[in-house]
């Protein structure tokens, strides 16, 4: 919201600074996000008038200009086109200071002397049109050699640019930021002059107001204004609009929007001949029901909202005959609008319930200056002090205007401000620090809460302009709130708190830390992949799995959530390999999405209006998926990245175990899975990206094999189904080892690990179980090939004999017989 | 009367269709598809011959003729998706390795050097501050119902404050019902109602999580972007005490000479509510460009827990209080690292991914 600092000091002496104060409003929570300083570093710049163009020889951007500033023909290059001769335009002179600080002086261009600028309303700072020069000549009668500032009629003023929070629905205009600043710096808030009625006529003898549904609309003014004549507005009414960034139309809607801008009320002003039996009604629109607002747009009225909660009601003003005349409190029809013609005027200022005013205004996606006033809550006590100030202002270009006696004030529901009991130790305990009363007195006081001092307690109660502040313990915070922000945030005393609770990570996020550093200690790079992503990607592993789709995506191809790391690496990959970088090994550790129709396991939780429907969401499933795109990688580098991991997390009990289905995205006939013996857990796969993916996602020249390990993060931390070796260690023995190298002719079907395993379960004196050759060949039988181990025995308290070694063989050797595998 | 050039066109149909079934290679069908198809074909050549023939029986003939063709098309694709995917088993099976048998020492291993995603490192970092002032780390899910995401957190539905966070809806039943979440915030929902079912209460943790916005990606903006949220529900805390952990925090991430300073805010779910500005860290507080000459960073939110959400979780805020800030992990790893696009975290360009130590 833009805010002048010329407007807010006739509300409050400021004679600060516009940097101090910019200071002072953030420090409020009025966050300024720019300041302008407005006809401020005009002072040099005169009018000019054109009386010569010369073209510049060897030059087609620039020309000669000779213009005359009342001291004879000065010569000035320059390169805007959009003025001929006889405009007036603002020269700046050699020795001006521009706006920001620049400098005129004589340049010397293509051999050309210039003495001086013709400047852009953006070179002036007045707005950001750089299109060419400021022609006067459409703005005012330029008298040539006259101050710019004095022809414009400017007066310097600063602008803010206030960012207002939701909590703050009375600071949607100059008094109330006025009031925030009048309390912070103890200064009197000064109200603006106000009309008070002039006519004998009663209101009630010519116009009629009347609230069909007093939950919508909790107070309906109408004031009648006669003898009006539209016409343009003073030019400090003009300006004033100007500086908040509106345009100024007549002088009966720009008092409005001033009004509005300066006391937070909006109103609306009908042409009473427009209106049938000048009456006005507030009431719910009916199905069916159009509306063309004034920006040319006719509305379906009373049309249920797919927003939640949405009932699809809006609340219209209707004349005596019953024909809607506008959205309440969000915009206005075109039949009943101010004309030329216009000299009788209804004026309507209104309170509306600020939940069917955002509901309607999100509906028919609708925004205006009065709506964002009302869906925060306008005071439902200030209609009329807005209209006396209406009445003011405009009187100044209608001296005759009229105001009739009593203006009609129908009530519907107003909501109470709520009183609340606020203890003394209530402000210590949520600041935690006391404020001496008399603090919180002038604050609450200057706030225009009303406080009655109790033994115990103030009964404070909130004024109109704050709806926000709640009833009981939230009305309580708020109001602390209040204190807290008027105090200053900056003065309440920083305290360090502690507990006996020790903070730290909980065993899976350890894990999680621990997997990542043995996977990027093992040459890995760690990628961030979209979680939304196209159809087509999600068809290319997943084509007949339900999909978990956004309803509103930003693009097309960012609608679906992933259930699939491997295709995101993927891309990310062969992006990298484009440029000639895919020698890496990328994983990612993230989270894809199941449809809950598509598992057995959907996440279950509340959630509609008051949580009170059962939802079943998406199962989340954290992954950590692995590329391993090196040259010469493929699913054997993946198996031996898998076997380091497996190693150093503990997970002895997991084998490598084929499978006959591999799953989507990895090569059919390099696939295994990861298998906790004990548990029977799937832990992940391990294998190769499937050729047929590479293909679709780099558009198909052959490439390199590549690495996968697609593991389930979710099973890796559950210690019921990655079984973790235990914390015992063994101390190697002191004596010598003896090491045996045998052969199995194993057949196909029987797992090398599992063999291992098998074999280490032979004996205690089994220290470790390593396979070191796999031979296929003619000599062996079908289906069946060698798997050759290397096998190390010891005992703890002796050197093993050739007795004991010999009966160990004889027992591995059984032992692997009964899995089917034979010594060679 | 002479024969109609189509009279053995059944017989010619039934022959071209026994040679398509007998191709038995991808090389073969490609060899064979002129004189099958193609101008080598009888099919082609009886085309030629239909021209001799009167208007009306052409067009008879030419439809034949046009169903045949189909017919033998159809077969041809029948059969080349069939040896396509008998090619593929083929090679697939002669590309065959049981995992199980690979010997790990055979493997070749060049040197490598990983690195940490940029995220995930500066995540680490802001979690090893907090664990160190005695916050626990908790996780949270993406996908959130309206409930947990605002609700629950004092923004009902309709409420304008939803529009502050520009949420993408997941379209699963009910409109606007559930969102991938907008915050971390929803976290502390879980957290409370957990610890309120346990009778586990207090609670001193940070919980970090992917968030997702509707914004259109640019400099600043990503779609989906990293936040830590830190939540204490305690006896006897205060507002002080929580511009006390901020400044605590501030001064262990990012060095003693970067303070912290509040200023009053909006959230729905805290009530004092604050935003929190660091110390800008390129001038150090002397005024830049970054900070528009203010010498100061806005980083995060955060406030004392409105009574509203402790009442919504079933906290008895006479018995208990607390606070909640959060900020955005991303923006501190761009404010460390001085990244000056965010789109370069989810480009994955490996020459930035190997940066980060």
């Amino acid at each position: 919201m833009k805010i002048s600092l010329n407007w807010l000091r006739e509300f409050v002496e400021l004679p600060e600074s516009a940097e101090e104060l910019r200071t002072v409003l953030d420090d409020l929570g009025l966050v300024v996000e720019g300041v302008e300083h407005v006809g401020q570093g005009l002072e040099d710049v005169v009018v000019a008038r054109v009386d010569e163009i010369r073209e510049i020889e060897g030059a087609d951007r620039i020309r000669l200009v000779v213009v005359d500033a009342g001291h004879g023909p000065l010569e000035i290059v320059c390169g805007a086109s959009n003025f001929a001769v006889g405009d007036h335009v603002p020269l700046a002179p050699v020795g001006a200071v521009l706006p920001g600080g620049f400098t005129i002086s004589e340049r010397t261009v293509r051999g050309v002397v210039s003495h001086g600028m013709l400047c852009s309303p953006r070179e002036l700072e007045m707005n950001d049109d750089h299109q060419g020069l400021m022609v006067l000549d459409q703005l005012i009668e330029p008298r040539v050699g006259e101050g710019l500032v004095v022809a414009l009629k400017i007066t310097p003023d600063v602008i803010f640019d206030i960012s207002v929070e939701g909590n703050r629905p009375d600071a949607w205009c100059v008094e109330g930021v006025a009031r925030d600043l009048a309390t912070r710096l103890r200064r009197t808030l000064r109200s603006p002059t106000l009309a008070t009625t002039n006519s004998m006529t009663e209101s009630a003898s010519f116009a009629g107001a009347a609230i069909d549904d007093p939950d919508l609309c909790g107070r309906l003014t109408v004031s009648v204004l006669r003898e009006v004549k539209v016409t343009a507005s003073p030019s400090w009414v003009a300006q004033r609009l100007q500086s908040s960034g509106m345009r100024p139309i007549s002088n009966v809607v720009d008092a409005s929007n001033l009004v509005m801008l300066e006391l937070g009320q909006p109103t609306h002003p009908y042409d009473a001949a427009q209106v049938a039996q000048r009456t006005l009604r507030a009431r719910r629109a009916r199905p069916g029901e159009t509306l063309t607002t004034l920006d040319g747009v006719e509305r379906q009225l009373a049309k249920s909202g797919r927003g939640l909660g949405d009932t699809g009601e809006d609340l219209v003003i209707v004349d005596g005959d019953d024909r809607v005349l506008g959205l309440a409190g969000i915009m206005g029809g075109a039949s009943s609008e101010i004309s030329a013609s216009t000299t009788d005027v209804l004026l309507e200022a209104a309170y509306f319930d600020p939940m069917t005013i955002a509901r309607s205004s999100k509906r028919h996606a609708l925004r205006s200056e009065a709506s964002n006033r009302f869906e925060r809550g306008v005071d439902p006590q200030l209609a009329l002090r807005a209209v006396a100030r209406y009445v003011e202002i405009l009187r100044e270009s209608v001296p005759e205007l009229q105001w009739l006696a009593n203006p009609l004030d129908v009530r519907g529901t107003i909501p109470t401000p709520p009183s609340l009991e606020l203890r003394r130790s209530d402000v210590g305990r949520l600041l935690g620090v006391e404020i001496a009363i008399d603090d919180v007195l002038a604050i609450l006081g200057g706030l225009g809460f009303s406080v009655v001092q109790k033994k115990d307690y103030l009964e404070v109660t909130a004024p109109g302009s704050r709806l926000d502040v709640r009833a009981g313990s939230e009305g309580r915070a708020d109001v602390i709130e209040e204190i807290a922000r008027l105090y200053g945030y900056r003065r309440l005393p920083r305290h360090n708190p502690a507990w006996p609770e020790l903070g730290g990570l909980d065993d899976r996020q350890r894990l999680r830390r621990h997997l990542r550093e043995v996977v990027v200690d093992a040459g890995a790079l760690e990628a961030w992949t979209p979680s939304l992503g196209s159809d087509a990607d999600f068809d290319l592993l997943l084509r007949d799995q339900a999909r978990v789709r956004v309803t509103n995506p930003l693009a097309a191809d960012e609608s679906v959530l992933r259930a699939t790391q491997i295709t995101g690496l993927v891309r990310a990959w062969a992006k990298n390999y484009e440029r000639g970088l895919g020698d890496v090994i990328l994983v990612e550790f993230g989270v894809v999405f199941t449809h809950p129709g598509a598992t057995s396991d959907p996440r279950m939780t509340k959630g509609g209006v008051g949580g009170k429907l059962i939802l079943a969401l998406p199962r989340e499933n954290e992954r950590v998926t692995i590329v391993l795109a090196r040259q010469d990688d493929d699913a054997s580098s993946a198996v031996a990245l898998w076997s380091v991991v497996a190693r150093r997390l503990g997970l002895d009990d997991v084998v490598v175990r084929s499978v006959t289905e591999a799953p989507r995205g990895l090569h059919p006939t390099r696939a295994a899975a990861l298998v906790d013996r004990t548990s029977g857990a799937l832990l992940g796969h391990v294998g190769e990206v499937d050729a047929e993916l590479v293909d679709a996602v780099t558009s198909g020249s052959p490439l390199r094999r590549l690495g996968l390990i697609d593991l389930d993060f979710d099973a890796l931390a559950d210690p019921h189904q990655a079984t973790r070796a235990p914390a015992a260690v063994r101390v190697p023995s002191r004596f010598p080892s003896a090491v045996l190298d045998l052969a199995f002719v194993t057949p196909q079907r029987v797992n090398a690990g599992d063999l291992a395993h098998t074999l280490r379960q032979a004996s205690d004196l089994v220290e470790e179980v390593t396979l070191f050759d796999v031979y296929h060949g003619p000599t062996l039988a079908e289906g069946t090939r060698s798997l050759a181990f290397n096998v190390r025995l010891s005992s703890v308290d002796r050197t093993l004999n050739e007795n004991e070694v010999t009966r160990c063989r004889a027992l591995l050797i059984e032992l692997a017989g009964s899995l089917g595998a034979v010594l060679r | 009367m002479s024969t109609s050039p189509l009279a053995h066109l059944a017989q010619q149909v039934t022959d071209l269709l026994t040679s398509i079934a007998a191709l038995s290679t991808l090389e073969e069908l490609r060899d064979a598809e002129a004189s099958l198809t193609g101008k080598r074909s009888p099919l082609a050549s009886l085309q030629k011959s239909l021209g001799a023939l009167e208007p009306e029986a052409r067009k008879a003939a030419g439809a034949e003729l046009q169903e045949a063709r189909r017919v033998v098309e159809t077969a041809l694709d029948g059969q080349r998706a069939l040896l396509a995917r008998a090619a593929r088993q083929s090679s697939l099976e002669a590309d065959r390795l049981d995992l199980g048998d690979v010997v790990v020492g055979d493997v070749r291993w060049p040197l490598s050097v990983g690195h940490p995603g940029l995220i995930s490192l500066t995540q680490r970092e802001l979690e090893d501050v907090f664990v160190g002032m005695g916050f626990t780390v908790a996780d949270g899910p993406e996908v959130e119902s309206d409930w947990y995401n605002f609700e629950a957190l004092n923004i009902p539905p309709a409420h304008p404050a939803r529009g502050l966070w520009d949420s993408f809806y997941v379209d699963l039943g009910e409109p606007e019902t559930v969102v991938l979440r907008t915050h971390t915030s929803p976290t502390q929902i879980h957290l409370m109602e957990r610890a309120v079912a346990d009778d586990s209460l207090p609670i001193h943790s940070v919980m970090p999580g992917r968030c997702f916005r509707r914004d259109t990606p640019d400099a600043s903006h990503l779609y989906s972007f990293h936040q830590i949220e830190g939540l204490v529900v305690d006896r006897g805390i205060t507002f002080g005490d929580l511009a006390g952990v901020i400044e605590t925090f501030t001064r262990a991430y990012f060095g003693p000479d970067i303070s912290s300073r509040l200023r009053p805010g909006y959230f729905p779910f805290t009530e004092p509510s604050a935003e929190f500005e660091v110390t800008c860290t390129i001038c150090r507080g002397s005024g830049c460009r970054t900070c528009s000459s203010t010498g100061w960073l806005e980083l995060g939110g955060c406030g004392m827990l409105d009574p509203a959400v402790l009442k919504a979780v079933g906290v008895d805020g006479e018995e208990w209080s607390g606070f909640a800030f959060g900020f955005g992990i991303d923006r501190c790893a761009l404010m460390r690292h001085q990244v000056s696009d965010l789109r370069a975290l989810i480009e994955n360009d490996v020459r930035f991914l190997g940066q980060f130590s």
